[in-house]
Order: structure tokens, then sequence, then C-alpha cells
């Protein structure tokens, strides 16, 4: 195990910024101590009054594997996550077979393990194989350390199914997740339904189709208790039913992707695949209203929806390409760019609020004692969008200007990334 | 000119040199011998992803009044049957040697991507239900002839603007010519959001059926889901078709187009289809000399030759 110290940083520890430049002693996995001018334990490393806090932790990533690991998998994922910052991700378990049982959750959480990038946290199904038709096994993925339940990529559309769901976690404390599209209203759309897509004549999804499901389960939250995360949050109109709800007391969480902090439904004019999501990009006022809802944390965290496609996928005209973009290597320089956060929320929507949200004991919190688990974020280097290491490269983002870089990625206390660039324990060169 | 993918944007100068080009092919067209050597050596690549019958052949018809040569690529007996790409498909046609593609497909923006892709000049033959450029051109070309300019005349386009690539290309060409266009449509075959079209629009037809120069007529397309979002066929007859009745409230120097195929009895009459004022066949015509002259501009042929 390895000993070094973090010198001259801005130093974000129990979501305080502490004042002026700290040091920070990490010795074997563990940071034992914050402070100014501090004993040097080990390898000196300056980081120049960049940001360090504790690391990014993904709630909403597609790992691909079992199933597609031609679009990305365990390892190039991990690898993906470390660029970006992140030290532990939740993988979304629409993968082929999908995770509805205990040991599939296992082979997840088993795998991550195995690669050592980043802690690699499975979440599980809702239905048996999505198919929104009975519950899956709840039971044996709650067993497995599985605390978050989604069916994402589609909502549970049975109000019944999702009833039971919410009462069955409620008692255990697990999460609902729910991806909150209406599929009667958004009925073949490719886009956000609004000026772009009638110029275009593409069918569209309205902003109400993730409303009305939002609203939906915001009753059956009441009924049960339950607590509730809207993934991929899109829309104005949903924003002020999560702020509502808020006000209300329900136990209720909500996530913005990067995109959709970032671009608005005019990227799509030229019909280029790289900009079609689901939720798709919505409107300039979607756009201003979730920038806004993350500033005064009605959204609590953001989720990258990292979603891999391969090149033979993605290169055909917009209605034959899959929706969904890559994500974890700029969405920290994505947040930064577009919100300027202070470092003490920046590191809360990244990490310390997703952390909570899924349990995760040994993340989202920089303190002595504690995991060393940590990220040097330099809010004002310029994010590299030359290249991806993930096994898919479609991203909108890159070749794009964003401001903010990851100097240095730490899991378990060793580095996965120094200097912006994945170390050998990542098992590429350079 | 490089391609020719949208009637959106496109300025006035551009459509008029296009028109004005069409008029000189329609003159050929009506000689002895149709032809000219214009596009003698070059190859046009006929690539209709979606089925089409007159579009395809009246590219055909133009390319050969061009002398240019003429390959064709026809999904149902194609590699794509097979799983092969489109652009893969493109980039096996090009390498074939041809000088530009003539592209329909069920996708919108697929002819940009196929431009992308080739690198050839490409016109597009339809893409979705967003754009038909040489529709909106054999539109405009026959109200041209007909009226002599299309600077102030009224055009009310009927019926199902939503899932409509002819209305979308024909709102920007009339428009951008001087005309000024209504859309007619039940709210369920209206675009969501007309921010930024050139166009008004309106769900009473027989509001503005008196004041038209000209009624251009769509075809309710069953296949784009036109179907499911009215009640029933004799409902739209009875609000939106061009009926006997409706033909005769217009204005006697007003003229009717529709784009083909025609429906009768659902969207036209007999009558109306069968009437001298019904313009469907000058532009079935028109549209082999618009597409001479897109061909033309796009494949530099010389006029001197």
């Amino acid at each position: 195990m390895s000993e070094f110290t973090l010198q001259n940083a801005v130093v974000v520890a129990d979501g305080e910024t502490l004042p002026g430049l700290q040091d920070i002693a990490v010795v074997d996995g563990v940071v034992v101590e914050i402070g100014e001018d501090i004993a040097v334990r080990g390898e000196a490393v300056d980081c120049a009054g960049a940001w360090v806090g504790p690391g990014f932790v993904d709630m909403h990533t597609h790992l691909r594997e079992p199933g597609q690991e031609w679009k990305e998998d365990i390892t190039t994922g991990s690898r993906a996550a470390a660029a970006g910052g992140y030290t532990a991700v939740v993988a979304m378990p629409n993968t082929d077979p999908v995770v509805d049982s205990g040991y599939l959750a296992r082979f997840i959480s088993d795998r991550g393990k195995q690669v050592g990038l980043v802690e690699v946290v499975p979440s599980g199904a809702i239905t048996e194989g999505r198919a929104g038709e009975k519950l899956a096994h709840l039971d044996e993925m709650w067993s497995a350390g599985v605390t978050l339940f989604t069916d994402d990529g589609d909502s549970v559309a049975d109000a019944g199914l999702l009833r039971r769901a919410m009462e069955y976690l409620a008692e255990r404390g697990g999460v609902v997740a729910q991806h909150c599209i209406d599929a009667g209203l958004a009925s073949g759309g490719q886009m956000h339904e609004g000026e772009v897509s009638s110029r275009l004549g593409m069918a569209g999804i309205p902003g109400e189709a993730e409303e009305i499901v939002i609203a939906r389960d915001l009753s059956l939250v009441r009924l049960t208790g339950a607590r509730y995360h809207v993934q991929h949050l899109s829309t104005a109109g949903a924003v002020a039913l999560i702020a509502d709800a808020k006000e209300e007391g329900l136990l209720v969480t909500a996530e913005v992707t990067p995109h959709h902090l970032l671009f608005d439904h005019s990227f799509v004019e030229d019909s280029n695949p790289m900009f079609k999501m689901m939720p798709p990009l919505r409107s300039p006022s979607d756009v201003a209203a979730v920038r806004q809802g993350l500033r005064t944390g009605v959204i609590d965290v953001v989720g990258t929806d990292h979603a891999p496609h391969a090149e033979h996928e993605t290169d055909h005209p917009w209605e034959d390409s899959p929706f969904g973009v890559t994500g974890l290597e700029w969405a920290a320089a994505v947040v930064n760019t577009v919100a300027a956060l202070p470092p003490e929320d920046f590191f809360n929507v990244m990490s310390t609020a997703p952390a909570a949200i899924v349990g995760l004991e040994t993340q989202g919190r920089l303190a002595a004692g504690q995991s060393a688990n940590l990220v040097v974020f330099d809010p004002e280097a310029v994010a590299n969008t030359e290249r991806t290491v993930s096994r898919s490269s479609n991203a909108p983002y890159l070749g794009m200007e964003l401001s903010g870089g990851v100097v240095h990625t730490v899991y378990q206390g060793e580095f996965t990334v120094r200097n912006g660039t994945l170390t050998d324990l990542a098992g590429v060169a350079g | 000119m490089k391609n020719l993918l949208t009637m959106e944007g496109v300025d006035r100068a551009t459509l008029d040199s296009l028109l004005d080009d069409a008029d000189e092919f329609y003159e050929v067209m009506h000689r002895p011998i149709p032809k000219v050597p214009a596009l003698r050596g070059k190859a046009v690549a006929m690539m209709f992803f979606e089925p089409s019958t007159r579009t395809k052949m009246s590219f055909d018809a133009a390319a050969k009044a061009l002398s240019a040569d003429v390959v064709s690529f026809s999904p149902g007996t194609s590699s794509l049957k097979k799983g092969e790409s489109l652009k893969d498909t493109v980039l096996t046609v090009k390498a074939m040697g041809v000088d530009l593609m003539v592209v329909r497909h069920k996708s919108t923006g697929a002819a940009w991507r196929v431009a992308e892709w080739s690198r050839l000049p490409v016109v597009n033959g339809g893409d979705g239900a967003h754009q038909h450029p040489t529709q909106a051109l054999l539109d405009s070309l026959t109200l041209r002839q007909h009226f002599g300019t299309l600077e102030g005349l009224r055009i009310a386009i009927v019926g199902d603007i939503r899932h409509s690539r002819v209305a979308r290309s024909d709102a920007w060409a009339f428009t951008t010519l001087g005309a000024e266009v209504t859309m007619v449509a039940p709210p369920t075959l209206l675009p969501p959001d007309l921010t930024g079209w050139p166009v008004t629009a309106t769900s009473n037809f027989d509001e503005v059926l008196s004041e038209v120069d000209a009624v251009y007529v769509l075809r309710v397309q069953a296949e784009r889901g036109g179907a499911s979002v009215f009640p029933s066929v004799a409902e739209y007859r009875e609000r939106f078709g061009m009926t006997d009745a409706r033909m005769a409230r217009l204005k006697p120097e007003a003229i009717v187009l529709h784009p083909g195929p025609m429906i009768r009895g659902i969207e036209i009459d007999a009558g109306v289809a069968d009437d001298p004022r019904c313009k469907v066949l000058e532009q079935v015509t028109n549209g082999v000399a618009v597409r001479m002259a897109a061909l033309f501009q796009l494949l530099g042929g010389s006029r001197d030759e």
C-alpha cells in the first residue's frame, strides 16, 4: 500500500470547504490527516490550488456487462469512471440477462472488485426481466447488497405493481428509482416535442410524458412511505413537482444528467445521433430550470446515464440509432462549466448526495480515518475532450470546450488516474 | 449549390434560378427529341430506401433526358436485407463510380448523413416527414406557370401537415417566392408547434376556401399513423376533403394541386380530380423538368454543350 501527501489543495472535507490551502495525508488506503502544512508522509504531490474532495459517485451507469460487451464491460467502464474522477458507480440492471436476482447482483459487484478501479455497486430491476409484469427477486437482491431498484430504460407502468414494490422496499429502506416516461404519450417519439421536432417532422415526446409519471408516483409515495428517486429528470415541470414534494416532506430525491444540463433540443437540428437521448434534450427553458434546480438543491445529484453504444450502432440516420450517450469522463467538467457551483456544493451533487442515497459507507465523504476515495479536480483546467477510454465513443462532448479537469483519482488509497492519465493500475498504457 | 437537401433557408435567387432552368428543360421535354447531352458521362444513383414509384421514375426520366447514366438501388432485393448498414451500402454504391445520389429514406436527416458519408452531391428525395425539396420545386413551377408569379398568391395546404414532408418543403418554398400560406388541418394533424414557420394555421377549411388562389390537397397518410388521429374517414372528408361542393365555392381562377397518389373519395372527389383546374398531371410533367434542373446544377452541367 502506498503513502502520499496531497499538498496545497482547496479541500472539501465533511461537506465543508476548508479555509485556504490544505494538505491531505494518505497511508495504507486511509486518510490519516488533513490540515495546513502537515508532516509529509510518503510522496509529496502538489495540487497547486486544485480542489480535493470525495471521489465522485455515479448513481446511473450502464456498464453493459453481462451481455453487451461490445459496447462496454466492467473493465472499460471502470476505466472511464476513474478517468472521470469516480470512485463508485451504480450499475444499471438493464443488461442481458437483466439483473433481477441475487446471483446476478453478486456477479456485478464481484467483477467490479476483480477490476478494482472503482466500487461497482449493483442496482436491481423492480420487475422480473424488466417486463413490468411481476416483482423481481427484491429479497435476494437486497441480501446481495442492492439498495436501489429500477427498471431503467422503461417506467414501471402498472401502478399496482409499483405500489407493491414500494411497500416491500419501504420496510427495508430501499430506494425505488424510476425512469419516468409514459409509454403511451411518448409513443414512437424520437426527440422532445416542440418547435424543433415540428420542423424536423419527427414524432415528439412531450415533457408531460415525464411529468405525469412523476405525479402518479408521488401519489404512491404518499400511500406507501417509500423512498423514491427520479432518474434523469429533464423538464421544468418535473423540477416543480419535486420541489413541491420536498416541501411536503416526502422522501424524494432527483437526478439530472450532464447532457440535460448542457444541451437543449436545438442541438438536434442537424439530426446528429450523438444528441439522441431518453429522455430527450428539452427546450431552453427546461435546461434553465434543471440548472436552477441543481443550484438550489431541488435536484440532489448529477447522474451520468453513461450509455455506451458501438459505432456500428450509432453511425446511422437518427431514427435507426439507439438512445443514449456516454458521459462518465466529462460529467464533472459539464457541471463545473454550466453550474459554477462552490466547491462544497459541487462535491455534494457529484459525490456526497449520491453516496448517501445509495447508502455507500466508504464513499462520498473525505475525513481523517475514512477510506481514501478521493479526486483532485482543477476547475480552471481545460477538459480533455480529445479522446475517450470507454469502449464506445458515442459522446457529444468529444471536441467540445469544457472547463474543469480531473487531475488525480484515488481509489482505496491508490492512484487510478495521475495527471489526467490512467495509471498502470488501470491496465492500460498511457 | 453543393446538395439539394431542404427548402428551409434556401434563398429566392437559388429558387428562381432552379425554376428558370426548369422552364428551359420543360421546353426540351416538348421537343421532338426530348433529350440533351448535358450530363453525358455522368452517373446518377437512385437510392430509394422507401417504396416509391413516381418520384423514382421521375428522377430516372430527368437523368436520362440529360443523357446521364442511372444506377438504381432497390432495398427489397439488396444487401440491406442481409444486414448491411446504410453507410456501407452508400460507400459500396459510391465505389461503383457514381457522381450524384438521389436518396429517399424513412428517417429524418438521412440524406444529410449520406452526403457526409459519400462526399458526393446529394438530392434529398424525401427524408421521413421532414423535407422533399424537388416536390416543392415542381409545385412552385406549376403555380408559376399558371399565375406568372407566386408573389401575392394565397395558398391553402390542406390535410396531414404533421406527417407531410411535402407541406414542410412547400411552406418554405412558396413563402420565399412571395406567397402567403395557410395550413388547414384538424388539430391532430397539425405539427405540435409552428413557431418559426412562415405560415398561419386553421382547422376551418371553409373559412379560407373562397379567399385562396390555390388549394394544395395532401394525401391522408395511413402508413405514417394518419389513420388513428381522426375518428372516421367520412368525418375527415366532410371537414377537410376537397369535395365537388367546395370546388364550386373556389374563386373561378383558383387551381387545385395534389402531390399524388390521390385517394379519390377521401381527400379529393373524383369530380375535382378530373376538373381542368386540378393540375395534378402538369405537376407530374413539371417534376421531370425541375429534377433535370437540380441534377444539371449539382453536376455542373454546361448549357453550351
